[in-house]
């Protein structure tokens, strides 16, 4: 405790007025006189329209988790606060509204680090607030003292360390409006316990934020707006990128009215998922590493790319010396420094996107790519062969057939949060999501351990949804320990364990390039039907195909978070890829012949 | 690398606790070697401006100023390598002077507009104001009679004629406000 020595009755912040009994209106609800710093922590997130909060209290955050009692706000008590950070990224990702997670001085603020630097890569707007030692303890080492603005500096898009109560509303209001603005991201907001004890007036009618370097709105000039429609009718091989800006910027009907004036067809990037349906017969699904054969061929032939709201992640572009060299490129893009960052383009629009497609929708001329369209589809159908779905499994279950029985028995509606790995790849090619923000998926960081608090904040942002976690067996267990919050916070979530005895994803990369010395890969699990009752959650296994409907309803109809554990066929790998560096139309494609699918390890043999 | 790949940034930022960091963490996470950096108020208050020299690529530098203006504190970034800024920097030398040396040192240091401002049995403290090279070239020709110790500023830069960089750029509107 930094204040050591000091009875617990000091501990409780000063409430400045209203101890007299009788007096029933709730702390938070009187405007006139000063207020605890801690206090206006609440107020602030309240006008911020903030109803659920994630956290973990400790010794440096005491005095806001004591003003929070009989609060309207929700609070979630995590297990970990990586898990608090983890479900305000779900949280602010389902809902599209900033998350906030709360986390304690030291220990408590560094493991929210992960959770942060997840959002960061994903551009997900959250407001973390942290407790600080007392400002006279700052820089002495003191107890659970940590320069948490230090280290959050690279993986924050802003933060901020206050000392004194008065600058606590505005820097707060400030926090939610970077957090938002522009390309989202995590704001750090570091408090030290002083400030939180120690009074100071809040305004009624808040000052609108001005931030005078802060520039989160941009357009394109008329001119370059006009030049990309050119370069638009000119193509005869023409390839829309849909990007995770696609789902941030809420431009999913703009796009849809794109495609449909010009019948170019629409790639996604793995958190682009979503932001065009599936299902449209202009959809190739999800390019890069571990995307569709025809898709990356279809790249490399094609002589426009129009990318809009992506990045061109390595794992999307493979080689780029040999990347799409054939095509023009656009890019829209709400950061400027996206843009020629990786693939050097020709029209670079930086703009906010659902207003850039607004805009350049009735420059672009009205066509159509049937011959374009038509070759793909050729392409596809070549492919399809070596498909895991189209191939004799001699009773196995594969991974792929319990991701594509989940999107049948929930008929393609549910929202899907994955872990990261080969299921996380399974699921983005085998489930058809239909809408934006019914994929929620670690991307630029890939965090192992995100799925299952993740998933968690998306259902308390959209309750009425049926959240389903697929989350491998190394990820689940990062971060297993929140399923104890799932039975405390009474959510009810479905798991879906693929466990196939590996840290499946690295196994395959030792198969593949290391020469099948499978060092440190294979797991000894717990039973995760055992660890899900003794969190009095229900749990079920299911080793065949056959059992995968019941299982699926039983889960559906459980009052409670079900975990269910796949026992999958454990040395299958994820096709296509492209190695890592390697040219993307220069994929590993699934052999035909099922012989490469080998034997059972001694790990799970046992029990099933 | 020689100094012709050298790229001078001017960088307008708030002056608040943390910021000269944060411009320097994205020079540090790309692993470049600052070759310079000067910080000092302006004449604006609250306005800090950072003279920064670095040796990156004609890419690397659009990049890093796209960066720099991510950055909720910088108000405003200027790549001026190729507009012929007028670059001042400052050094202080101790240099071994005797009384034989001490007259032909002076004399010296006159050729360079340099002055002396300490003068021992033994030794001279000069001061000089110029560009880098001309710098340069004083400490060559001193180094024969010994140096002592060496400070430099690194440089400071302005762009010639009468705009002036943040014209415009504080008296903007605010942004909006997000829904």
């Amino acid at each position: 405790m930094t204040t050591a020595g000091t009875s617990p009755k000091r501990e409780q912040a000063p409430t400045g007025q209203g101890d007299s009994p009788g007096d029933s209106a709730p702390e938070y609800a009187r405007s006139t006189a000063k207020k605890t710093g801690a206090e206006i922590v609440w107020d602030v997130l309240a006008s911020e329209g903030v109803d659920v909060v994630f956290g973990y209290p400790g010794g440096a955050i005491m005095p806001i988790y004591n003003a929070l009692h009989q609060r309207p706000i929700r609070h979630v008590l995590v297990r970990h606060e990586q898990g608090a950070a983890h479900m305000a990224d779900g949280y602010a990702r389902a809902s599209g509204k900033v998350g906030v997670c709360l986390a304690t001085s030291g220990p408590g603020a560094t493991n929210l680090v992960t959770g942060i630097a997840t959002a960061m890569l994903d551009s997900t707007p959250l407001v973390c607030i942290t407790g600080q030692v007392s400002s006279t303890l700052l820089g002495s080492d003191a107890f659970q003292e940590l320069d948490i603005t230090g280290v959050t500096l690279p993986i924050t898009k802003h933060n901020y360390l206050v000392t004194r109560a008065e600058d606590i509303a505005p820097t707060l209001r400030e926090a939610f409006f970077i957090a938002r603005s522009g390309r989202p991201g995590p704001v750090l907001v570091d408090i030290t316990k002083d400030a939180q004890q120690a009074t100071a007036s809040i305004e009624s009618r808040p000052r609108p934020v001005r931030l005078p370097g802060h520039r989160p709105a941009h357009h394109p000039s008329a001119e370059d707006l006009t030049r990309a429609a050119e370069l638009i009718a000119a193509a005869e091989r023409p390839l829309i990128f849909a990007g995770h800006g696609i789902i941030k910027a809420e431009a999913s009907a703009q796009l849809m009215e794109l495609v449909e004036k010009t019948g170019i067809p629409v790639a996604s990037t793995l958190l682009g998922l979503g932001g065009f349906p599936a299902m449209h017969p202009l959809s190739l699904g999800m390019m890069g590493m571990h995307g569709e054969a025809w898709v990356n061929t279809a790249i490399q032939e094609s002589d426009l790319l129009i990318a809009l709201g992506m990045r061109f992640d390595d794992r999307v572009t493979g080689n780029l010396k040999t990347y799409a060299r054939k095509a023009r490129k656009i890019h829209v893009e709400i950061d400027p420094s996206e843009l020629n960052k990786n693939v050097q383009v020709d029209v670079a629009l930086a703009g906010e996107l659902r207003r850039t497609l607004t805009d350049l929708i009735p420059r672009v001329a009205q066509r159509t790519c049937t011959p374009w369209v038509q070759h793909i589809q050729s392409l596809k159908s070549s492919s399809a062969a070596r498909d895991i779905q189209y191939m004799p499994h001699n009773g196995r279950l594969h991974a792929a057939h319990v991701i594509h029985d989940l999107w049948w028995l929930t008929r393609g509606k549910a929202l899907m949060v994955t872990d990261v790995g080969q299921h996380q790849m399974w699921e983005a090619q085998y489930y058809r999501h239909e809408r934006p923000r019914q994929l929620i998926t670690s991307g630029g960081l890939g965090t192992m351990g995100f799925a299952l608090p993740a998933a968690m904040g998306a259902h308390l942002a959209q309750p009425g949804e049926e959240v389903w976690v697929v989350v491998g067996d190394g990820g689940f267990q990062m971060s297993a320990a929140e399923l104890s919050t799932c039975a405390q916070e009474g959510i009810k979530l479905h798991v879906a364990i693929i466990n196939n005895g590996y840290l499946g994803m690295v196994r395959q990369l030792q198969q593949f390039f290391y020469e099948n010395r499978y060092t440190a890969t294979p797991l000894l699990n717990p039973d995760f039907v055992k660890l899900a009752e003794a969190h009095g959650l229900n749990g079920l296994r299911v080793t065949r195909r056959e059992q995968i409907p019941e299982a699926v309803a039983q889960a559906r109809a459980s009052a409670c978070t079900t975990v269910i554990d796949f026992r999958v066929e454990q040395e299958d790998s994820v096709y296509p890829m492209v190695p890592s560096g390697a040219d993307l139309d220069e994929m590993i494609r699934r052999p035909q012949d099922d012989s490469e699918v080998c034997a059972i390890s001694p790990w799970n043999s046992g029990a099933v | 690398m020689s100094p012709s790949h050298q790229r001078t940034f001017i960088v307008h930022v708030e002056d608040r606790p943390g910021v000269l960091n944060r411009v320097i963490s994205l020079f540090r996470r790309r692993a470049y070697n600052i070759d310079s950096l000067t910080v000092a108020r302006t004449e604006r208050p609250a306005i800090s401006r950072i003279t920064l020299v670095v040796v990156v690529d004609e890419r690397e530098a659009r990049l890093l100023e796209a960066n720099l203006y991510k950055l909720i504190n910088v108000l405003y970034v200027e790549d001026v390598t190729h507009q012929g800024p007028l670059v001042r920097e400052l050094a202080l030398l101790k240099v071994k002077a005797t009384e034989e040396t001490r007259s032909q040192l002076l004399q010296v240091c006159d050729v360079f507009r340099a002055r002396a401002i300490d003068v021992t049995p033994s030794a001279l403290v000069v001061e000089l104001t110029g560009t880098p090279d001309k710098i340069d070239g004083l400490i060559e020709v001193l180094r024969p009679a010994g140096i002592i110790e060496l400070v430099r500023t690194g440089a400071v830069a302005m762009e010639r004629g009468a705009r002036s960089p943040l014209a415009g750029v504080l008296d903007a509107a605010p942004p909006e406000q997000a829904a």
